[in-house]
C-alpha cells in the first residue's frame, strides 16, 4: 500500500511547497496539513465528546466502550477495517443509529457538555446541530438543485430571511456554486455523482450544523471529485467539527487533524488508538495500529 | 426484422393451402396450422443461420410470441366486438340526453346515456375521495410506521382485495339501506365501490413506497425532520407518479362494477345530480338494464354504453401510463 501512497503524497507536498521527508511520506503529508493550521486541543464542555459508547444491533454487540473527544474546528478521521464499528459509532453521534430497527446503545454523547441522549431531548434538534453526509449521494429526487440545498430548512420548518444568499453560501462552501449557479432549477438527479455528493454536503450545511458527520463520503466518487470534497472538508474545519469515516488512509492523512483507529477482534468493535493524525501515521503506539496504517492487514 | 415479416406473410399465404390438404378445418384449424408452421419455419431459419444449438432459442422465442398473441387476441376481440356492436348507437345526443322520456327502443337520435355518464362520474369521484386517502394512509402505515398491527393490516388488505363485489354491495346495502335507513343514492353506491377500491390503492401504493430507497428517508431524518415531514416532503413526492398509478388502477378496478351498484344506487333513467338523494344511474347498470329488455335497439344502446365505459377506462389507463412514465 505504501508504494501507492508515496508518489501522490510527494506530489501534494511539493504542490504545497512543504519539505518532504523521504523516510516517512505519510507523516510528511500530515505535517503539510499541520503546517497550514494547528489543530485545536479539546476543552471540556465544548465540542463533541463520547463517554463509554456501546452499540448493539438486536443481540449483536457491535461497538464497545468508545471514549473520544472532538475539539472545536477540527477534522477527525475514523479508520479501520470493514465491520469494525466505525460507521455505527458515527451514527450514534447524531442518533441516526436508532433509525435502524433493533438498534440500541449505551453511554453518553456530549455536545457542548450536554448529553444528546438525555431523556426529553428533542432528537430532531440534535440532528439539526449534528448533520450527516452519507456514503451514497442521496439528493431528493423530487426537488431541484436549489430546493435540495434548502430542503433542510423546509423539513425542519426553519424560517430564513434571505434564501438566495444562503443558497449561494452553502453551495460555495460545498464547492459546487460555480458548476450549478446557472441551473439551480434543474433536478438534483441531473448532476454527476461527485456533484450530487457535494450537493448533499451543501444541503447538510444549510441548516448551520455545529458538527458534520461524513460516512465514507468519497467511496463512490472519482479522484477529481474526491479531491474537491477533501478541499471542502478542510475549509469546513475553520468553523465546524467534522468527523469522517473513511476506508482510504491517504484520505485520512490528507484531511484530518486527529485520527481514531477502530478494530474488531471478532467481538465488538473497539477504539484502539486515537491521536493526532501525524502521530497515528508516523509513531503509532499500538502494534495493531502500526500494522494497519502500514498496510500489513486490512 | 425483415425476415420475421417475410416468415409471417409466407405462413399466412401457405396456411390456407395446408389447411385444404389436412383434415383440419375452420378458423381454429387455420390458427393451429399457422402457429406450427411459423414455429417450424423460424426454427429452420435459425438453424440454417447459426447451427443446431439455436433450436431451443428459436423454439422458446416462437413460444413467447405465440403466448403474447394468445393473450392479446381476447383483448383485441373484446375491443373489436364492442366497437362493432356499440358504435351504431353513439350519436351526439348520447352525451346530451338521458332516457327519462325515451323508451329503450326509441330511435338512436332520441335519448342517451348522459344520466349514466354523470352517475358513473359522481360515484367514481366519491369512491375515489373516500378510498384514496384511506388507501394511501394504509400503505404509509405498512411501509413507514410499520406498527404493531402491520402484518394484521396487510393480511386484511389482501383479504379485502378478494372480497367478491356482490358481497361488498350486500354489506353496504344491509348496513346503510336496511339498518340505517339511508336511501338508495350514488353516495351509498360509492361506499360499496370504496370497499373494492381501497385494497387496490393500498396494495399498489405500498409496492410503490417500498421502492423508495431508505437512503432518502435517512437523509430527511438526518436533516432534523420529523418522520411525518420526511414522509410528506420526501418519500411521497418521490413516489408521486407511482401513487398516481395506484389511484388510477383503483378507479379502473371499480368503474365497471355492476353488482354492488344494483343493490345501492338501484338505477334510474333520469339524470340525478344529487349524489345523496334519489336513485342514480351508472354506465354498467345502464348496459345491464338495456341488455335485459332484449329489444334490438336497446341492445345496441347497451353496447354503446359498454363502449363509453371502455373508452373512459382506456383514457384513465393512458393517463396513468403518461403520468408514471414521465421522466423527471
Amino acid at each position: 500500500m505504501s508504494n501507492h501512497i508515496q508518489p501522490k503524497i510527494t506530489q501534494r507536498a511539493v504542490d504545497k511547497g512543504a519539505s518532504v521527508s523521504k523516510d516517512n511520506p505519510v507523516a510528511s503529508l500530515s505535517s503539510v496539513a499541520g503546517s497550514t493550521r494547528t489543530a485545536n486541543k479539546f476543552t471540556p464542555g465544548t465540542g463533541l465528546e463520547t463517554n463509554g459508547v456501546h452499540a448493539w444491533f438486536s443481540k449483536h454487540h457491535a461497538l464497545a466502550d468508545v471514549n473520544l473527544e472532538f475539539p472545536a474546528n477540527t477534522v477527525t478521521a475514523l479508520i479501520g477495517p470493514s465491520g469494525c464499528g466505525k460507521s455505527t459509532f458515527l451514527r450514534t453521534l447524531n442518533r441516526m443509529h436508532e433509525f435502524i430497527p433493533g438498534a440500541a446503545m449505551a453511554g453518553e454523547v456530549l455536545l457542548d457538555g450536554k448529553d444528546i441522549y438525555e431523556p426529553g431531548t428533542d432528537v430532531t434538534k440534535i440532528r439539526l446541530k449534528i448533520g450527516m453526509v452519507f456514503q451514497k449521494p442521496n439528493p431528493f429526487p423530487s426537488m431541484t438543485i436549489g430546493e435540495n440545498v434548502l430542503s433542510g430548512l423546509k423539513l425542519a420548518q426553519l424560517k430564513i430571511e434571505n434564501k438566495d444568499d444562503l443558497l449561494e453560501e452553502c453551495l460555495t462552501r460545498a464547492g459546487l456554486w460555480k458548476e450549478v449557479k446557472d441551473r439551480l432549477s434543474a433536478h438534483g438527479g441531473s448532476l454527476s455523482g461527485g456533484q450530487q455528493q457535494r450537493l448533499c454536503i451543501a444541503r447538510a450545511l444549510a441548516v448551520k450544523p455545529e458538527v458534520l458527520l461524513m460516512d465514507e463520503p468519497c467511496s463512490a466518487l472519482d479522484p477529481g471529485s474526491t479531491l474537491r470534497i477533501e478541499e471542502t472538508i478542510r475549509e469546513l474545519a475553520d468553523s465546524i467539527i467534522v468527523v469522517i469515516v473513511t476506508h482510504n488512509m491517504q484520505q485520512a492523512a490528507r484531511v484530518s487533524d486527529y485520527t481514531g483507529f477502530f478494530l474488531s477482534d471478532g467481538g465488538p468493535g473497539q477504539l484502539i488508538e486515537v491521536a493526532t493524525t501525524n502521530d497515528i501515521f508516523s509513531r503509532p503506539k499500538d502494534k495493531r495500529t502500526e500494522d494497519y496504517v502500514t498496510g500489513r492487514f486490512g | 426484422m425483415l425476415t420475421n415479416l417475410a416468415v409471417f406473410i409466407g405462413c399466412i399465404v401457405a396456411t390456407p393451402i395446408l389447411l385444404s390438404l389436412t383434415p383440419l378445418s375452420g378458423k381454429l384449424g387455420g390458427a393451429a396450422i399457422f402457429l406450427v408452421l411459423s414455429t417450424v419455419t423460424n426454427i429452420l431459419i435459425a438453424v440454417s443461420r447459426q447451427g443446431v444449438r439455436m433450436i431451443s432459442d428459436a423454439l422458446s422465442t416462437s413460444l413467447i410470441y405465440i403466448a403474447t398473441a394468445l393473450v392479446l387476441l381476447p383483448l383485441g376481440s373484446i375491443l373489436f366486438t364492442v366497437i362493432q356492436k356499440g358504435s351504431g348507437a353513439i350519436r351526439w345526443n348520447t352525451f346530451t340526453q338521458d332516457m327519462k322520456f325515451s323508451s329503450p327502443d326509441a330511435p338512436y337520435t332520441e335519448g342517451g346515456a348522459l344520466h349514466a355518464i354523470i352517475g358513473t362520474s359522481l360515484i367514481v369521484l366519491i369512491a375515489t375521495i373516500i378510498s384514496v386517502p384511506l388507501g394511501i394512509l394504509t400503505a404509509l402505515y405498512l411501509t413507514e410506521i410499520k406498527g404493531k398491527f402491520e402484518s394484521l393490516v396487510r393480511f386484511l388488505v389482501q383479504a379485502m382485495s378478494g372480497v367478491p363485489s356482490i358481497v361488498a354491495g350486500l354489506f353496504i346495502y344491509t348496513v346503510f339501506i336496511v339498518t340505517l335507513g339511508v336511501r338508495f343514492s350514488a353516495f351509498v353506491g360509492a361506499l360499496a365501490l370504496s370497499i373494492l377500491m381501497l385494497p387496490t390503492v393500498a396494495r399498489t401504493a405500498e409496492e410503490v413506497l417500498k421502492l423508495i430507497p431508505r437512503d432518502l428517508r435517512e437523509a430527511g431524518t438526518a436533516l432534523g425532520a420529523t418522520q411525518w415531514r420526511t414522509v410528506a416532503m420526501v418519500v411521497v413526492p418521490a413516489a408521486r407518479s407511482g401513487i398516481f398509478t395506484a389511484i388510477i388502477l383503483g378507479i379502473a378496478r371499480v368503474a365497471g362494477e355492476t353488482a354492488p351498484l344494483l343493490l345501492t344506487i338501484l338505477g334510474s333513467t333520469a339524470t340525478n345530480l344529487n349524489p345523496f338523494n334519489e336513485p342514480s344511474a351508472a354506465l354498467p347498470l345502464y348496459t345491464f338494464t338495456l341488455m335485459r329488455t332484449g329489444l334490438e335497439v336497446a341492445l345496441t344502446r347497451a353496447w354503446g354504453g359498454a363502449l363509453i365505459l371502455l373508452t373512459l377506462v382506456l383514457i384513465l389507463f393512458i393517463t396513468a401510463r403518461l403520468l408514471s412514465g414521465k421522466k423527471r
